[in-house]
């Protein structure tokens, strides 16, 4: 395990050195102090321990690293991750996985608005509740929600599978609930394993696009 | 006034292309969505003229004395600043507006005249990267096919704020152009109007962008020189805010910049003319201190030598061309005139590239139709076309007497309107009046 301290190495040092580490490799950071942009561009399965509150954009574009934060994370944490896992052991500023491609992204705490939003193919877990307008745009991936969710829950949602166990505030345009069939189940409970929250799938419900918006309609236009 | 009956007078107020497109909604329900640019009448480049060198001044010698045309651009903060033959470069487009042979195209074409070419909506294609040999990769609001070794592919990164076409306004790609290709890299379903987002998902103002920009040169290495592009419309304030943001080069496209699909209400009336968009983006790099220093792009309606001249003149470093490039692919050519005619159009005024049944098989995602143009001849097409422009841009900088295309200055202008001196900051011809600025 090789510690960087934040408070004698710069960021940019730091993401020099994970972005040409090898896989399996380990790594400690520790004063983060809020940083921006630590650990991000990595591109090979390092494990990474972040100890400490990190600020934008931590993780960001993820290719297969291990990324675990103890602590909060700021805005854009693992934005367009592609691959890899990024947990974080306290709560999610907003935009939390946004556009993000692949990989798993575990928020043990709660995630603020916009979480997910445009996500293409990520997972993301959160333990706790999240804020508005998550799941924005999001084009595909499962956003899963172990506490509540707040307004406008999937607008404009593509073909991303929502799964809420508590309360919807309310459900963004053409955002409807859905059906939990059995590889959804399958699906959800796949996930809460991976990410290591312990609930029933049966708790959960299913929200997902009506796919009304798909094509301009004149007549729909108020749906907007 | 009617030619055959003068006794008919056409309406200022309601001419027939108005009440046509009254009648176009009334039937239809929707606004008219096209490609294209302003087609509106805005004071232009055309309302400036130069002052040749004679006594008090001399010019050099065509094809003797040197007149060199190299720039520079992403020194400030980038280890890998990009360098050209030409300060013409190539406009983003996207592949899935554009198809993957116009794309190849664009990048032989730009890489034989020694310029760049920029991706678009949609990520970028291997044939684009493979023609290449500068490219541009634009980072944007939809972040559709976004990719971090796409990222570290290009040879730059252009950050999206903004389009001339469309200032505030996201991008669409109907239905009819979400070809499986398409679909699949922008992680969407076959067939879906795609609507691309106005403004970024992560983050909001220019304080976030500081930290974007960071997040990007960590990514890359410091390597990669990062433009930041905005349609003009609050030029000074947006130019001030992208360098102290951290950008090397910031890109400005006027109001006459195309689309490949935008709101016809939109491309006519959001943005201001490039012509008074330069001068507001060079006092607002002069005024830090940082002309030159930052690079600026300026685009929008440049068409020929004497538009990238005057540009330059006014103080950018480099222009961007779209449409015209296109245009030297092939786009409008009467060669098609039968099929322009059955779509309802014809060669010269056509403008509905969202539709995808471009005859001359540029804007479109039909395999039969993109077949038409071979991308070895178009590139061939826009090399020549961008050499011209190259000579023509030289021809008027030697009659400057400046041995490097960047000595033009606006003291070798004159503007032949008032809107354009007021706009361009030069003097009207035969005064010494800048409207706004005093003089006589």
């Amino acid at each position: 395990m090789t510690e960087i301290n934040l408070d004698n190495k710069s960021v940019r040092e730091l993401n020099e050195k994970l972005q040409s580490a090898s896989s399996g490799d380990k790594f400690s950071v520790t004063n983060t102090g809020g940083k921006h942009a630590v650990s991000v561009g990595l591109i090979s399965a390092v494990n990474v321990d972040i100890n400490g509150h990190v600020g934008y954009y931590c993780a960001g574009m993820n290719q297969q690293a291990k990324i675990k934060i103890n602590g909060n994370a700021g805005p854009g944490l693992a934005e367009n991750m592609m691959s890899g896992e990024v947990r974080v052991t306290g709560n999610a500023s907003q935009y939390a996985a946004a556009t993000a491609h692949g990989g798993l992204l575990v928020i043990e705490g709660d995630a603020s608005s916009r979480c997910g939003i445009s996500m293409k193919g990520v997972n993301i877990v959160v333990g706790g509740n999240i804020g508005h307008m998550s799941a924005f745009m999001a084009q595909s991936g499962c956003l899963v929600v172990c506490g509540d969710a707040g307004d406008a829950l999937g607008d404009s949602i593509y073909e991303t599978k929502i799964y809420v166990r508590g309360k919807v505030k309310s459900l963004g345009a053409d955002c409807i609930e859905k059906e939990m069939r059995d590889e959804h189940q399958k699906e959800l409970k796949q996930l809460l394993k991976q990410s290591r929250m312990s609930y029933g799938v049966d708790e959960f419900r299913r929200y997902g696009s009506a796919r009304k918006l798909y094509n301009f309609d004149i007549d729909q236009v108020d749906d907007y | 006034m009617s030619k055959d009956n003068p006794t008919l007078i056409e309406s200022a107020t309601f001419p027939r292309h108005v009440i046509a497109e009254i009648q176009r909604a009334a039937k239809t329900g929707i606004y008219d969505i096209r490609g294209f640019g302003a087609k509106r009448d805005i004071p232009t480049f055309d309302d400036l003229v130069f002052l040749g060198a004679s006594t008090s001044r001399y010019p050099l010698e065509g094809y003797r004395e040197k007149c060199t045309t190299e720039v520079v651009l992403g020194n400030r903060f980038a280890k890998n600043p990009i360098h050209l033959k030409t300060p013409i470069t190539i406009a983003g487009m996207s592949f899935g507006s554009l198809s993957a042979q116009a794309k190849e195209s664009l990048g032989r074409g730009a890489s034989l005249a020694g310029t760049s070419t920029t991706t678009g909506d949609g990520g970028m294609t291997p044939e684009e990267r493979g023609h290449s040999k500068t490219l541009v990769y634009q980072y944007l609001p939809s972040r559709y096919g976004m990719n971090p070794d796409d990222l570290r592919r290009a040879d730059a990164i252009e950050i999206v704020l903004g389009q001339g076409a469309k200032p505030g306004g996201g991008g669409m790609l109907l239905g009819q152009k979400i070809s499986p290709r398409v679909a699949q890299m922008r992680n969407l379903p076959e067939g879906i109007d795609q609507r691309s987002a106005c403004r970024h998902p992560d983050w909001t103002g220019p304080d976030d962008l500081q930290i974007k920009i960071q997040e990007l040169r960590e990514i890359t290495n410091w390597e990669k020189p990062i433009y930041v592009k905005v349609g003009a419309t609050r030029v000074f304030y947006d130019v001030t805010l992208a360098v102290k943001a951290g950008a090397d080069v910031v890109v400005v496209d006027g109001m006459q910049g195309g689309t490949a699909a935008t709101q016809d209400v939109f491309i006519e009336h959001v943005g201001i003319p490039t012509l008074p968009a330069v001068r507001m983006a060079v006092e607002a790099l002069q005024e830090m201190d940082m002309h030159r220093k930052v690079q600026l792009i300026v685009s929008g309606g440049i068409r020929s030598g004497a538009d990238v001249a005057k540009a330059l003149a006014l103080g950018a470093d480099a222009v961007a061309i779209g449409t015209a490039a296109l245009i030297a692919l092939g786009d409008q050519s009467p060669e098609y005139d039968e099929d322009y005619k059955a779509i309802g159009s014809a060669a010269g005024f056509w403008d509905d590239y969202q539709q995808g049944n471009d005859p001359a098989g540029i804007t479109t995602q039909d395999p039969e139709l993109a077949k038409r143009l071979d991308p070895k001849l178009g590139g061939r097409r826009l090399a020549n076309y961008l050499n011209v422009l190259t000579l023509e841009l030289q021809t008027l900088a030697r009659a400057c007497g400046k041995s490097h295309v960047h000595n033009l200055e606006p003291e070798d202008m004159v503007a032949l309107t008032m809107e354009a001196a007021a706009m361009a900051g030069v003097p009207l011809a035969g005064t010494e009046w800048i409207p706004g600025k005093g003089g006589m």
